[in-house]
């Protein structure tokens, strides 16, 4: 039985500070054979701010946060985080990165050889290197307190259903404390009250750890309880940006066709 | 035309074989790095000689069985049955028990390995632990091509002894031998040049078990037929690899000691 998550406090309008952008991309593109994926991406992220990134399937969107992280190396144009250029950093520089950036992959991608404890411990006896048992234990319990999955903590990943799968990777990525969050489709196969749930729980999330996100998906309603912005997406080009509400009363018949549904 | 086939191919199989070159410098070079995961050693150790150790003398035993079943009426023929424990030690500790022993791993532990990190990679969780900042590399694969490597040479020796063991049960199907006599044959028929190469070579063996076990996993496409095909192609490379090891083995030995 999948536990309730803590319900979401009312957004509140944020200011971000203009002057520090977390992520700045300029002109990126990259390819797979023949296939551009990315022809012209540009895009700022500044500190706090929640950048929603919505587009049908296949359009690019993960491939762009998959090379913030370093996962993929661009074929043209900068990519910065805090600044650095992500392409020239050595396998050092790149850990080091990676550890104030937190990634929830599609499927939670929890380790299913490893309890709910032990993927969370992973991180912190591995990444943040912690010794102190009491001081591990303390941190295991105190994010999945935060993300309603206290009771789980003992159980296998096989054992846990889609919402809990995902909160329990969500709590992994949390449990070091990052900086920058990135979600990859977080609702995707769940049902519509679920999903909910865990948008909910990402925008809670992000005010308790204060990070800045970008969240990859194709859920209108995620995208409404997340977004600070939402920037579409459309056949490897970023062709729109603004606030939800803004979009709605786009003229764009591309942007027209996200938000039909629901206005 | 040929030649627009023909080159793609040739430059797919130097492309692999710069991988693994470059997957093993890779494992090389963690097996130094601090922090190195006894507790997944451990574990794998466990997984990869503890539970193999059945089936490794169960076949072991049958086959110290067969050979003695087999040889027997050929040496008997010669008036040489009491040259039974010696052939049957000889040939069992220098080439089948270690060949056969390492197939078998080959069979079970490189396609439980492939599969099981290709699962992995299926489902993201080698992603995972790479953007998390942690090294898969040290935790997934250093600990297993370590645990095979120590482990197939110790299941080879295991089964050498319940080899040699159900060649005495065999023996004494048809004839009378003590276990002492038996013991004393076998021992006095080997010498160091039997033993040591062989292994040796087992060293080798589970080398390329674990090896190509975490390589085809590792690089197994992102799809859940390439989980299959990952333990598929796991078995039959390391068996390959084994036939090839011990071809280089025997040469080398030949060299040194059979001259």
């Amino acid at each position: 039985m999948e536990e309730k998550a803590t319900k979401a406090e009312p957004k509140e309008k944020k200011t971000h500070d203009k002057q520090e952008a977390v992520i700045a991309i300029k002109h990126l593109k990259k390819s797979f054979g023949s296939k551009d994926v990315l022809k012209d991406i540009n895009l700022v992220v500044h500190r706090g701010e929640n950048v929603v990134i919505l587009g049908r399937s296949g359009q690019g969107k993960s491939v762009t946060i998959q090379c913030i992280v370093g996962m993929l190396i661009p074929d043209a144009g900068t990519l910065k985080v805090f600044g650095e250029e992500v392409a020239g950093l050595n396998e050092k520089e790149l850990k080091e990165l990676r550890m104030k950036i937190g990634f929830l992959f599609q499927s939670g991608a929890l380790y299913d050889s490893m309890t709910v404890r032990e993927n969370l411990e992973f991180p912190l006896t591995r990444v943040l290197k912690l010794k102190d048992q009491a001081e591990i234990d303390r941190r295991v319990e105190e994010v999945l307190d935060g993300v309603g999955l206290a009771d789980a903590i003992d159980k296998m990943p096989s054992d846990l259903s889609g919402g809990m799968r995902k909160r329990a990777g969500l709590a992994r990525t949390l449990i070091i404390k990052p900086e920058i969050m990135l979600y990859d489709e977080p609702t995707t196969g769940l049902d519509p009250i679920t999903s909910r749930e865990i948008s909910e729980l990402i925008l809670n999330m992000q005010k308790k750890y204060k990070t800045t996100s970008i969240i990859i998906t194709h859920d209108m309603e995620c995208a409404r309880i997340t977004a600070d912005r939402v920037v579409i997406m459309d056949d490897g080009e970023y062709i729109e940006e603004g606030t939800f509400d803004s979009l709605q009363k786009s003229k764009n018949k591309i942007v027209q066709s996200f938000f039909k549904d629901i206005s | 035309m040929a030649e627009e086939i023909t080159i793609p191919g040739w430059k797919r199989w130097l492309e692999d074989i710069g991988e693994q070159v470059s997957f093993f410098i890779r494992f090389f070079k963690n097996i130094f790095v601090g922090g190195f995961e006894w507790s997944e050693f451990v574990r794998q150790c466990y997984e990869i000689g503890y539970r193999s150790m059945m089936l490794v003398g169960i076949t072991s035993f049958i086959m110290g069985v067969v050979l003695i079943l087999q040889l027997r009426p050929t040496l008997v023929s010669f008036g040489a049955a009491s040259m039974l424990p010696k052939t049957l030690s000889v040939s069992f500790i220098r080439e089948i028990g270690p060949v056969i022993i390492a197939i078998i791993c080959a069979g079970k532990i490189a396609s439980s390995i492939g599969a099981e990190l290709g699962s992995m990679k299926v489902t993201e969780q080698l992603d995972a632990m790479d953007v998390s900042g942690a090294n898969p590399l040290q935790y997934l694969v250093v600990t297993r091509i370590l645990a095979t490597t120590i482990m197939v040479p110790i299941l080879s020796v295991v089964g050498d002894v319940i080899g040699l063991f159900g060649g005495f049960l065999a023996l004494n199907l048809r004839d009378h031998i003590s276990i002492s006599l038996y013991a004393t044959k076998v021992i006095a028929s080997l010498d160091y040049t039997d033993f040591l190469p062989a292994f040796i070579k087992t060293i080798f063996f589970g080398l390329a078990i674990g090896f190509v076990g975490c390589y085809k996993g590792f690089h197994s496409s992102k799809g859940t037929e390439s989980v299959g095909l990952a333990a598929n192609s796991a078995v039959v490379t390391a068996s390959l690899w084994i036939f090839v090891i011990d071809a280089i083995a025997v040469q080398i030995t030949s060299i040194l000691f059979y001259k």
